[in-house]
């Protein structure tokens, strides 16, 4: 299925998980936050939320700033 | 000491930890600085480069994190950063900056004050970056600002203080700190703003641009403590005559 993360358009399987999609792409789930279809997740719920297709996925981290 | 929000903090001087030019360089340049809080941004993850990440650099027990929302535009973006600066475990704390024009960086009062109403309802503790106006520092702090940050000069032009001005006005009216951030590009400016009252500075490009930011850093430190000194000591009055330094009695014998 195809979901948009990051503004970017990607492909990944029916049924992952947002822990699983984060693996996947060799993030530490502690150093994230992740918005899932305009919905901030807890932490608590990267294990048990199941991406849709089409799902629009924000991964988002503290970076350097002002 | 200073107290904001009911945490107590040794060094006046805050922290940024933009435009870097390494890791290494930042850590040693806020050690060097004798800092207690730095701003944090939050932006997307860079999928091409996940281990990037500079929570693994920054201790969190030596630093306070001051997530701010550099980028909002309005209100609801600014919130939008806001939450999502919480959920990462960025804690309750939140420099609100709301800048609509990317040519000046000007912060926008109205959606500002507007932000900060909102996310005090949530339990942030929130310290707005303010152009220097002091009737809006009155406002934000009745709305419920911990701390008020008003400029200097637009954000990255190391102008020093422009606002004298007003920022004097701020200082004498508020009951919230004032905390004078951005434009100060030069210890001698953070010297200043110091003598002048303020409680503390905040400074990132002028350290983290430097030839040498960690010597540029502990010169910051130095200026800060300088400046408080001074101003608790209580300068002397300005004047437009002058007044001689030396006793105007005893020249009897030259005439």
């Amino acid at each position: 299925m195809k979901i948009l993360c990051n503004g970017e358009a990607q492909e990944t399987p029916s049924g992952t998980r947002v822990a699983d999609y984060l693996s996947q792409l060799g993030l530490d789930a502690s150093s994230v936050v992740v918005e899932c279809d305009g919905k901030i997740l807890t932490r608590e719920e990267y294990a048990s939320h199941v991406l849709q297709d089409g799902s629009v996925l924000e991964l988002i981290r503290f970076v350097g700033g002002g | 000491m200073l107290t904001i929000a009911g945490r107590k903090f040794r060094s006046r001087l805050f922290g940024g930890t933009g435009k870097f030019s390494s890791p290494e360089v930042m850590k040693e340049a806020l050690a060097a600085s004798g800092c207690e809080m730095v701003t944090v941004a939050l932006r997307r993850v860079d999928l091409n480069n996940p281990a990037d990440d500079i929570m693994s650099v920054l201790d969190r027990d030596r630093y306070l994190f001051l997530p701010n929302t550099s980028g909002a535009r309005d209100a609801g973006e600014a919130i939008r950063l806001a939450r999502l600066a919480r959920a990462s475990g960025g804690g309750e704390w939140l420099k609100l900056e709301v800048t609509p024009d990317p040519r000046t960086l000007l912060p926008d009062p109205i959606e500002t004050l507007k932000a900060t109403e909102e996310l005090v309802k949530e339990g942030f503790k929130v310290l707005p970056y303010i152009n220097a106006d002091p009737i809006l520092a009155l406002r934000l702090q009745d709305a419920g600002a911990v701390a008020v940050m008003p400029l200097g000069s637009p954000i990255g032009t190391n102008q020093g203080v422009l606002t004298r001005f007003q920022i004097e006005i701020i200082i004498a009216q508020a009951q919230v700190p004032v905390i004078v951030d951005a434009g100060l590009g030069a210890p001698s400016h953070v010297a200043e703003a110091m003598e002048m009252g303020a409680d503390a500075v905040l400074v990132n490009t002028a350290i983290a641009v430097a030839g040498d930011p960690v010597r540029m850093a502990r010169a910051f430190a130095m200026a800060v403590q300088a400046g408080r000194i001074a101003y608790e000591a209580g300068l002397g009055a300005v004047s437009k005559d002058a007044a001689p330094s030396s006793p105007d009695d005893g020249l009897g014998f030259l005439r």
